[in-house]
């Protein structure tokens, strides 16, 4: 009876018995905008956002810092309901936190009480009070996974950064959500931690697709990780433009040194730095 | 090269190790020295070995009484208080009516002398312990209650989102992550609250009682037995310290991590 394991059924496993095709839009923003008052005199954090994601895409968000980038996460994780247009998932209106979205978080967020392996169950035990031994099977295989395993009986802050925010990428794994939230998860790392941690990244979301929203303000991050990149512009946060990454997979070292990197980086430079500005 | 002798090291690290212990010693080397040079009689100074020899005089049993006496009371006080302040701390931090009807009634006990109303709270409950454990409670709960407070309201946002994302109930997110990010904040308040409640005990003591540490200091005086008031003065102090330093103690064994890092 214990045994029985509290990972729900996900929209992922709904989308493949309806036979959603992999172009159809999977998340959906319609006209989004948000002030955190209707007061007139309020200014717009973000305004404008249209967006589609299509199931297991990879679409990376930059922008200025205070552009709303993370407000468009938080509208995607339910955690806020944008004032004006629509947010949609699997052509639902979201209206709360859903259960197939995990979110990875800019600090790794770990709680300094539990162990790594307490850590990464930590969704279930708090969102239902408890977790059986095939969930412990589970957070096992995935710090299999991220190569934590010697690692799960050790408290968080004898960690790395590097591997703390792993554990936190595999937290935001466990209730294996369709929907990857991802809040400048790398940010907080050093720069040779931070790529590996972003082809590390590519190689969990081969095997295991997911549909990723990430946001980062590093242009060559969202370019290396990226099938699309939307590129927003300074408060209010507008879409400035939506890119084609057309670089080939699987991405590596080799992806950063082909004229192609290049060409899409300076794109998106330029839209950033914009001439007339001083930094 | 900047090279030191390792024997030179070595007396540099234990002086520096003990020296709180030495700088403890020789001031009370000092203050023998000048009770022995210098005539000041006893009743207004008395000397270190006068004290020690005072504290000898009284019998161990009765030391004994006068310390359950207080240290009763006092504990009694610091639980009690504990069991209010951790409610009340929880339901501030959730309510926001409740923390604005609550705090300036919290404001008014804490800055209301306990001194000067503890003679009322006697007239009140009367002379025996409920009276003495709630003089003691009133002086401890209010740096609980604000440090709780504090804690609980200073968990990282971002925890606050993860659980909100999992649509977790709210007793659980008090239960397993405000709380827990509590602990620091709460062990400063316990470390006041515990030197706190020794006082709110003796104060209460000196108000009314037949025994405790406070009484029998305020009896030795009154009998200008003043090597004696010292000897029980220490005495309190060094209570006083212990539970001062159990309490650090447990947090470093029940809660290790929440500790600031050794470097």
């Amino acid at each position: 009876m214990e045994d029985k394991t509290h990972i729900s059924k996900t929209h992922f496993q709904d989308a493949e018995e309806f036979n959603i095709g992999k172009q159809a839009a999977y998340v959906s923003m319609k006209g989004v905008g948000h002030k955190y008052d209707l007061h007139p005199d309020t200014p717009m954090v973000v305004q404008d956002i249209d967006l589609d994601i299509h199931r297991h895409e990879f679409v990376a968000v930059v922008g200025p810092s205070g552009c709303g980038k993370s407000t468009l996460l938080r509208m995607v994780a339910g955690l806020l309901i944008p004032s004006h247009g629509d947010v949609s998932v699997f052509n639902l209106p979201v209206t709360e936190p859903r259960d197939d979205v995990g979110i990875v978080f800019q600090k790794a967020n770990l709680l300094p009480w539990l162990t790594v392996r307490k850590n990464v169950l930590f969704p279930l035990k708090h969102k239902y009070g408890r977790y059986s031994a095939s969930d412990e099977k589970r957070a096992n295989e995935l710090l299999d996974m991220a190569g934590l395993t010697q690692f799960a009986d050790k408290m968080p802050d004898e960690l790395s950064g590097g591997m703390q925010q792993r554990v936190g990428i595999i937290r935001a794994l466990l209730l294996n959500p369709d929907i990857l939230l991802m809040d400048e998860p790398f940010s907080a790392l050093d720069a040779l931690t931070r790529e590996q941690i972003g082809f590390d990244l590519l190689d969990i979301w081969k095997e295991h697709p997911k549909t990723v929203l990430f946001i980062t303000h590093s242009i060559t991050e969202a370019v290396l990780l990226a099938d699309r990149i939307l590129v927003m512009s300074k408060r209010p946060g507008t879409v400035l433009d939506l890119i084609d990454v057309d670089l080939p997979r699987p991405r590596s070292q080799k992806t950063i040194n082909s004229s192609r990197f290049a060409e899409l980086t300076d794109l998106i430079r330029g839209y950033i730095y914009e001439p007339n500005t001083p930094a | 090269m900047n090279q030191t002798r390792p024997l030179k090291l070595w007396i540099q690290h234990q002086a520096n190790r003990f020296a709180p212990a030495l700088f403890f010693v020789g001031l009370v080397m000092l203050w023998e020295l000048i009770c022995q040079l210098s005539d000041v009689p006893n009743y207004i100074l008395p000397s270190p070995s006068a004290i020690i020899t005072a504290f000898f005089n009284v019998e161990f049993s009765r030391w004994m009484t006068h310390l359950w006496a207080t240290l009763r009371v006092a504990l009694m006080g610091f639980v009690l208080s504990i069991c209010i302040a951790l409610p009340l701390s929880i339901g501030m931090m959730r309510s926001e009516l409740m923390n604005r009807v609550l705090y300036p009634a919290l404001i008014v006990i804490q800055s209301t002398p306990v001194v000067a109303v503890a003679p009322l709270i006697i007239v009140l409950l009367g002379t025996d312990d409920p009276s003495r454990v709630l003089i003691t409670c009133l002086i401890t709960f209010f740096p609980l209650v604000v440090s709780t407070t504090t804690g609980m309201l200073e968990t990282p946002p971002e925890m606050i989102e993860l659980s909100q994302s999992l649509r977790a109930p709210r007793y659980r997110e008090t239960w397993q992550i405000r709380i827990p990010y509590a602990i620091p904040h709460i062990f400063s308040g316990l470390r006041v609250s515990i030197t706190l409640a020794i006082i709110g005990a003796v104060v209460a003591e000196f108000v009314a009682a037949e025994e405790g540490l406070g009484y029998f200091i305020q009896f030795s005086t009154s009998f200008f037995k003043i090597p004696q008031a010292f000897a029980g003065l220490i005495f309190l102090s060094i209570i006083s310290l212990l539970l001062f330093k159990s309490i650090q103690w447990s947090q470093a064994w029940w809660f290790p991590w929440s500790l600031p890092k050794k470097k």
